[in-house]
């Protein structure tokens, strides 16, 4: 499941990298570690995680979209959560085991890291906007990118479609 | 080149303003109602969980946008930051026509009688300017009822004996009670607390010819695709405009109040839809732009004759900035209790409004509206990690069995918190933006903290196996609630307006919004932001027909 293409599933192509590039924003290498990243903030059980969800896709599409202004934020994290990976277990985030990969993240989230990336952006704070954007894209609408087939809205059980309303009486009953 | 003079401008077509047209309109005067955003209508509603006007981590659906809009906020360490609308320390209400009403979760409250006379019933707090309102709960009350049957209210508040007496009953029943309502009325009965239908701006039947709320999942922070939710946008700006009198100009910002040599206000100068800036010359000039912008152009407004700004000249423009310190707890159960019957709030208390021992004021206690997923993700008890395996099996587990009870606590009102003008920030118009700066009132965080433990105690007598809870910071407050910057009082030094909501040194000059309460009760505004208009259109009305206002 972590190897999904979802980006390349979802619509127009408005790349700022190139044109063999199926993302907006971000180069195939970083998206692999935000694949990652996303997949151990929700992983899969029995219920599909993250990276199924196309997290990445909708964190891609909103870095050229209201987000913006945090497209050097993620470049910078990115690569320091790969330069911790090696400094810790010796190789790139993506390349690690789960529980390695969770061992990074305890060591973001807790900012004791080293590595030159996070002198400018405190590991911490690219940790915490990972897990906002991270729930954003798994439980927010799938009109932005993630949340793909509804899966998080499955999971919790609620009705679709959700526009439709309902007085008691069952409107959709002729008379 | 200067537009035809009418009787009237009106600043801001929300709550206030949306009122103030109707009522100058109808009793013939012409009306001019300028506003900032643009008028959306049941199409424009998305239901879009990421991008409204409560969950804004997307942008604003209903305005401003983050590309033209900025405000300067001073934390309390001093730091200044430029924040945008979609930011939560922007302490952004709407813009579009209706304001906050045409999105917002429709609660109808009228303030109790203590509420106007904070000052009296619990004397003088250090370090707060807590006053009365010059007016009281009776001056109010035939303008409550015609607030609750012009735009429409819904509820049953018989069983709230802590109410002020009311002329008539509510026009339309309250819904059929939800799951969660069925819960803590059953609790609240145990506990011999006096639950009851929160009073609500949503039709429940047909009314005003619009139909009835379908219940759906998604209401406070969208619009209603059923047109069901009353605000001035579906009742009073249209007949408004019915009567001929009143033009609506959308997409048009108020950048100066314009006076002439002798202090009379003279107009409005204004950009309009295609960023060209347009004079309107007027007999008299509404306020109604909210609580941050209404004292935000009043100090943009300077000249010769008003250095510091319109209606300023004791430096009270912006000061007492509030908003409320929502406390409250949230608790899980064992079992579902989630339905999906919008719009979830539904059932309140005001047993701890006042009379709480040792603190002043208190606040109304309800369940929340309906939590989105992405709201539910952003919460979870002590212990529960954020994010992980452990994370995503509490959502599973609890998203249908968790309440949420909190309220609104009133604030005492800080002289030094407040709205000035930025010196060097500018919007997209180049108009100077509002600096907000100060915190809240210690004794805000205590009664919180009150507040919170007795939301808890509901909730564990209907069953919660965990409660935590809910508690503001320390820091400014403002936001949807947002009001007090230009008081309402008897003495001119002490208060920006006259009882009739027009600025004290200035006849034709008046502010009619949230920005007028004295203090802001332990409930949502709206209503009472309502029934002021209604008061001061009256008096606007009865004074124009006397002097026509002509300087
Ligand atoms: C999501 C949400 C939920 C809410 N829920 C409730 C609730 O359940 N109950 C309740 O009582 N209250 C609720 N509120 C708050 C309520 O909407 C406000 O208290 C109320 O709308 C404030 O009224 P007002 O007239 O002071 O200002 P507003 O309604 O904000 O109106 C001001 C208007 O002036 C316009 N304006 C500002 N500056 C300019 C300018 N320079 N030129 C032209 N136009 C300008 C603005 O665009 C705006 O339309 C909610 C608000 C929101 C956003
Ligand atoms: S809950 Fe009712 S009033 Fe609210 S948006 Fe849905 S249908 Fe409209």
């Amino acid at each position: 499941m972590q190897v999904a293409v979802v980006g390349a599933a979802a619509g127009p192509i408005v790349s700022c990298v190139g044109t063999s590039n199926p993302w907006r924003c971000l180069i195939e290498d970083e998206a692999r570690t935000l694949e990652a990243l996303v997949d151990r903030i929700i992983p899969a059980d029995q219920d599909p995680g993250a990276a199924w969800a196309g997290v990445a896709n909708f964190i891609d599409r909103q870095l050229v979209g209201p987000y913006r202004r945090l497209q050097k934020t993620y470049r910078q994290g990115l690569t320091g959560t790969n330069e911790t990976s090696a400094a810790m277990f010796g190789k790139r985030f993506p390349a690690l085991s789960r529980e390695q990969q969770d061992e990074v993240l305890r060591a973001l989230e807790s900012g004791q890291v080293s590595g030159k990336s996070w002198k400018q952006l405190p590991a911490k704070q690219f940790f915490d906007l990972l897990v906002s954007h991270t729930m954003q894209g798994f439980y927010g609408d799938p009109r932005h990118g993630g949340n793909r087939e509804r899966v998080s809205w499955k999971m919790l059980r609620l009705p679709f479609p959700p526009v439709r309303g309902r007085m008691q009486d069952d409107l959709t009953k002729t008379s | 080149m200067a537009l035809a003079r009418v009787n009237a401008v009106i600043v801001g077509a929300g709550a206030a303003g949306g009122i103030v047209a109707k009522e100058l309109a109808e009793a013939g005067l012409t009306v001019v109602l300028l506003e900032r955003g643009k008028w959306y209508t049941a199409f424009d509603c998305r239901k879009d969980d990421l991008r409204n006007q409560r969950t804004s981590l997307l942008g604003c659906s209903f305005g401003p946008d983050d590309d033209r809009y900025r405000r300067v906020v001073v934390g309390p360490d001093g730091q200044e930051r430029i924040v945008a609308p979609s930011e939560g320390a922007y302490n952004n209400n709407a813009a579009c026509v209706g304001g906050g009403t045409f999105s917002y979760g429709a609660m109808g409250w009228r303030y109790l009688e203590k509420d106007f006379r904070m000052r009296s019933t619990y004397g003088a707090v250090a370090g707060s300017t807590l006053e009365d309102w010059p007016i009281s709960y009776q001056d109010l009350e035939p303008y409550y009822t015609k607030a609750e049957w012009e735009i429409g209210v819904s509820g049953d508040d018989t069983k709230n004996i802590f109410k002020g007496p009311r002329s008539r009953p509510l026009p339309m029943p309250p819904p059929p009670p939800s799951r969660e309502h069925l819960i803590l009325k059953a609790a609240a009965e145990r506990l011999k607390l006096h639950a009851f239908d929160i009073p609500m701006l949503r039709n429940t039947v047909q009314y005003n010819g619009r139909g009835a709320c379908m219940r759906c999942r998604w209401c406070v922070g969208f619009a209603c695709e059923v047109d069901a939710k009353c605000g001035t946008h579906n009742t009073v700006i249209p007949r408004a405009l019915k009567t001929g009198n009143c033009t609506l100009r959308t997409e048009c910002v108020a950048k100066e109040i314009l006076t002439n040599g002798q202090g009379w206000v003279t107009g409005v100068a204004y950009f309009d839809e295609r960023g060209r800036l347009q004079e309107q010359p007027a007999d008299l000039v509404v306020v109604s732009a909210s609580a941050t912008e209404t004292p935000r152009l009043l100090l943009n407004s300077r000249s010769r004759l008003f250095p510091n700004g319109l209606g300023n000249r004791y430096d009270w423009v912006g000061r007492n900035l509030q908003g409320h310190a929502y406390s409250g707890a949230y608790g899980l159960m064992e079992t579902d209790t989630y339905d999906d019957l919008g719009p979830g709030a539904s059932i309140a208390i005001c047993d701890y409004n006042h009379g709480n021992p040792g603190l002043v004021g208190g606040a109304m206690l309800c369940n929340e509206f309906i939590r989105l997923p992405i709201q539910f993700a952003m919460l979870r008890p002590p212990g529960v990690p954020r994010w992980g395996a452990a994370h995503k099996d509490f959502m599973r587990h609890f998203f249908n069995r968790c309440i949420a009870v909190h309220g609104p606590v009133q604030e005492m009102p800080v002289f030094d918190s407040r709205v000035q003008v930025d010196p060097r920030v500018v919007d997209g118009w180049g108009i100077p933006v509002a600096r907000l700066s100060g915190a809240r009132h210690p004794q805000d965080l205590e009664v919180a903290n009150y507040i919170s433990g007795k939301a808890a105690a509901w909730l564990k007598e209907a069953g919660a196996i965990t409660t935590w809870p809910k508690l503001p910071g320390q820091g400014l407050s403002g936001g949807q609630h947002q009001a007090g910057t230009c008081r309402m009082g008897n003495d001119p030094r002490a208060s920006v307006v006259n009882r009739y909501c027009q600025v004290h040194d200035m006849a034709n000059l008046f502010v009619v919004d949230g920005s007028v309460h004295v203090t802001n009760g332990g409930f949502n505004p709206a209503l009472t932001i309502m029934a002021v208009a209604y008061m001061a259109s009256e008096h606007i009305v009865q004074t124009w027909k006397g002097t026509r206002m002509r300087g």
